[in-house]
């Protein structure tokens, strides 16, 4: 079976090619690329992808599959579904399933399941800790083994600095990143960002600093022991300022923000919508934009969705006790061509931040259009203006704060190692 | 719209004057007789027939303002959902009250009138004086004092005018085409 | 005017017009309460629930006489937090009460915008009878109206209020209705009570008790809201008390015909001495009676609005 894209616009961020071509698929290869090639031999679909784009799969740093333990939230079926239909081809699955993904066993059991039922590639992050206590360290070279390919205890910080010290020095031995997840929890009692929305609302809040704090000591420790460190779902102004000035001095930082954090503000939550629940939450006007900068000035290299689903009794209750979370897989890639749209990036700029950037991160050999390579690749439309309907979502989480929103552009055609995992009903041609 | 007076602003003062010659007639003098005024017109008819009493008997009468829109059976189909101050100032109980009212027609208003005073107290006796009774009664209440009568058309407005409001006195009949 | 809201979730949302109308009808209904024969017919025939998922005795009491003393059924429903956490979700309490057509469903809960989960769920209208650190309307409604009652007017005011301000719904609602007028509205306790961003919405914060009620027409006094965790944010009850606790000797710093005004229940000895609670400043008990007649208008206006 072999595929030939005709006519797209192919993109490819890491070589910098843009033009009108043809992409040849055989197997699970990228074949060749050029101009007008015919689809020779008899068994070759042929996708007309005139007026439309064609792009590396995109890469989530930053899910939650809820599997095991939480199948009603999400399966790894129905969350790699949501994620070809939004036109992710790798997705890695953060730990806080149940059981926790901090063992060998666990890790078996998400790729053995991915592998069977997965729509996308799915690489599992294991634990920092044992069950995400913060205590003891998680075996990560058994999982490193099994294939995991981050640690993380997102979630919520490592509290004690000197088991977050040795993880980051254990790390080294397997090249993996440390993802972390930035919250001072003494700081966190709270619902929604302390700000104007806070005051207006009575929710209780948790103040920017949460994290920034955390921000500052992750980095400190990450820079003593001379390891990498990414930090992720970055929020705010000062964590932004922080990371860019610490860049300066220690290359090996790397984050990532998710597009709520770019789309929308505090003063969405003072509806009392639960969808708006997020952690960390959605912060204020002035955080929002220094973000944007962050994304512009390359301070920020990945956009991730943290895709959080929730079944809806988790959400249909008051704000307080409502989960944290918004279902993201779908709305990602709208969301964040919106900042091409708004001039702030380039499209190649923001394909980076979704491709090659999180391939790198995590060591995987995807996220370029080149021959010879792995055919993950989508086609996509920038132009195309939709409503997000919650109720049309493949995700079990239909927990989003967009649902009703026009957004423009829109994924058409998904495909994963050289096989069409997603096309769009709406798709001719 | 055409419109038709029924009563131009002399006749209106004969009319109410008429009426307090009545009220004094019927109850034998003003002892223990008190005049209350339904919002709003009434209440500034209720005032003039006051001032009427006050020059034949030389008495002034205590003197109410009813709100009756606690008590309206169609409280929840009204335009305005306004409810002004019920100002009644004397003890209702033992008196003859005189209800005034500008319009009378199906009979609701005096109804809600009536259990709006009955909640105040017991009085000894009400009675109902209006300036022009149009007819189309719903309810078995009657006036004791009529200014006039005129059986309108269902295509017809009764509009009575006071200069208090209305800066004129006249009781016109509009007829809607 | 025309009255369009179905229900009163909050002084936000408001328009200054709307709160003088609400004011203005509250005028007609407190005469009702001073009559031998107390109750009207204006609501018979109509269902008031009053669902409280916090303790409280004065607001349910108040919510339930403004109904009665119009003639509509009332029925008290205490949910306690605890069996409610085990089981029915408000979603599922919501729908059940719906299922029985009231009218008005008046609702207090110790979280943010569960009034307004209701209000979307129900067809009914909604009251916040109080909901967590947010908004408490009608207090605020009923604080205007004595303010204006003592006052005659509320714009020129300057208006204190003392205490927990960050945990206070009735500070919150007071402020969003206040702001609608011509008033200097000035916030004072503890720097850990005081939000950030008050200036934001036009008050000053203030942390001296003595500069706070210079000069002031209004002083309201708060208590510290133990049970939203207030009490972490001080040392001590004691602290609190003799560096914030109302005396009579603040008063001469205020403008001589200062009102002292609480929402209750008060803790008499901390945030308020009892020579200033039952002192000739206080309408502490006008402000109780006055809350019976902004609720009826409440419950009468949103009954009566526009289809």
């Amino acid at each position: 079976m072999s595929i030939l894209i005709k006519n797209g616009r192919v993109i490819d961020p890491k070589s910098g090619l843009d033009g009108i071509l043809d992409v040849f698929i055989e197997g699970s290869l990228i074949k060749k690329i050029d101009k007008t090639l015919s689809g020779e031999g008899k068994d070759v679909e042929v996708i007309d992808a005139a007026g439309h784009i064609v792009a590396p799969g995109l890469i989530d740093v930053h899910a939650h599959l809820r599997e095991p333990g939480y199948e009603w939230k999400e399966t790894i079926r129905t969350g790699t579904m949501a994620a070809v239909k939004g036109g992710f081809t790798s997705i890695a699955c953060m730990a806080n399933t149940n059981p926790v993904n901090d063992s060998k066993s666990v890790t078996d059991y998400i790729i053995t399941k991915a592998r069977s039922e997965g729509a996308c590639r799915v690489f599992p992050c294991g634990a920092i800790t044992k069950n995400l206590k913060g205590e003891e360290l998680a075996e990560i070279g058994e999982m490193v083994e099994a294939g995991i390919r981050a640690i993380s205890d997102d979630g919520k910080s490592v509290k004690n600095s000197g088991i977050l010290r040795k993880a980051l020095e254990y790390a080294k031995l397997f090249n993996i990143p440390v993802i972390s997840h930035c919250e001072d929890e003494d700081l966190s009692k709270g619902y929604v960002h302390e700000g104007r929305a806070s005051l207006l609302s009575g929710l209780d809040a948790v103040p920017g600093i949460a994290e920034e704090i955390i921000v500052r000591r992750d980095i400190t420790l990450a820079a003593y022991v001379d390891s990498p460190i990414h930090l992720t779902h970055i929020s705010t102004a000062g964590s932004v300022d922080a990371i860019r000035q610490a860049k300066k001095d220690y290359r090996k930082i790397t984050c990532d923000t998710c597009p709520h954090y770019f789309s929308i503000t505090d003063e969405a939550t003072l509806g009392f919508d639960t969808n708006t629940k997020v952690n960390p939450p959605l912060r204020s006007r002035d955080d929002m934009e220094a973000i944007i900068e962050g994304l512009r000035n390359n301070t920020i290299d990945i956009i991730a969705t943290d895709h959080a689903p929730h079944e809806g009794t988790s959400k249909d209750v008051e704000f307080d006790i409502a989960a944290f979370g918004i279902s993201g897989l779908e709305t990602a890639l709208a969301l964040s061509l919106a900042l091409v749209h708004q001039g702030v990036l380039t499209l190649h700029e923001l394909f980076r931040k979704l491709t090659i950037n999180p391939a790198k991160l995590l060591g995987l050999p995807y996220g370029e259009i080149k021959a010879g390579k792995t055919a993950d690749l989508i086609v996509f439309n920038p132009e195309i203006e939709w409503t997000v309907d919650k109720n049309s979502f493949f995700s079990k989480g239909k927990n989003t704060p967009f649902h009703g929103r026009e957004l423009r552009g829109k994924n058409l055609i998904t495909i994963v190692d050289g096989k069409i995992a997603y096309k769009d009903p709406s798709f001719k041609g | 719209m055409r419109t038709k007076v029924l009563l131009d602003k002399k006749g209106l003062e004969r009319t109410v004057n008429r009426i307090a010659h009545e009220i004094i007639e019927r109850n034998q003098g003003v002892e223990a007789l008190s005049l209350i005024g339904i919002r709003t017109r009434g209440v500034h008819l209720a005032y003039r027939i006051r001032e009427k009493i006050k020059d034949i008997e030389g008495i002034e009468l205590p003197f109410g303002v009813l709100d009756i829109t606690m008590y309206r059976d169609d409280v929840f189909k009204l335009k305005s959902p306004e409810v002004k101050k019920t100002e009644i100032p004397f003890d209702v109980n033992n008196m003859t009250i005189i209800l005034v009212d500008d319009v009378m027609q199906t009979g609701r208003t005096t109804r809600a009138a009536i259990d709006a005073i009955m909640d105040l107290g017991r009085p000894k006796r009400i009675q109902l004086a209006v300036l022009i009774d149009r007819g189309d009664r719903e309810l078995p209440v009657h006036p004791d004092y009529a200014g006039s009568s005129y059986t309108a058309n269902p295509e017809e407005e009764v509009v009575v005018r006071l200069r208090e409001v209305d800066k004129k006195d006249e009781v016109v009949v509009v007829r809607s085409q | 005017m025309k009255w369009t809201k179905k229900d009163l979730l909050g002084i936000t949302g408001l328009s200054k017009e709307e709160i003088l109308f609400i004011l203005d009808t509250a005028e007609s209904f407190r005469d009702i309460s001073r009559r031998d024969v107390k109750k009207v017919p204006t609501l018979r025939g109509k269902t008031v629930i009053t669902l409280f998922y916090e303790p409280s005795t004065r607001t349910r009491t108040s919510f339930e006489i403004a109904a009665k003393r119009l003639s509509a059924d009332t029925i008290n429903i205490a949910a306690s937090t605890s069996s409610y956490v085990k089981g029915e979700t408000l979603k599922d309490t919501a729908k059940t009460l719906e299922a029985m057509k009231p009218d008005v469903t008046i609702i207090r809960h110790s979280m943010p915008g569960a009034p307004h989960m209701l209000a979307k769920i129900v067809e009914s209208s909604v009251v916040n009878g109080g909901d967590g650190a947010h908004e408490h309307p009608t207090q605020a409604l009923l604080d205007l109206f004595t303010m204006r009652e003592k006052k005659g007017t509320l714009d020129g005011l300057k208006i204190a209020i003392i205490g927990d301000i960050i945990h206070s719904r009735v500070a919150r609602s007071n402020i969003f209705a206040l702001r609608h007028f011509d008033t200097e509205i000035i916030c004072c306790g503890p720097p850990t009570m005081l939000p950030p961003h008050l200036e934001d919405l036009g008050v000053k914060p203030e942390h001296s008790l003595e500069k706070a009620i210079r000069n002031a027409d209004v002083i309201m006094t708060l208590r510290i809201q133990k049970e939203r965790g207030g009490v972490a944010y001080i040392p001590s009850i004691k602290e609190y008390s003799t560096m914030f606790g109302l005396r009579k000797e603040h008063l001469s710093k205020a403008k001589k015909d200062v009102i002292v005004m609480h929402p209750g229940p008060m803790n008499r000895g901390i945030e308020i001495m009892d020579d200033v609670a039952d002192g000739t400043s206080s309408v502490i008990l006008d402000q109780v009676e006055n809350g019976v007649a902004v609720r009826m208008a409440v419950l009468y206006l949103l009954l009566g609005r526009e289809a």
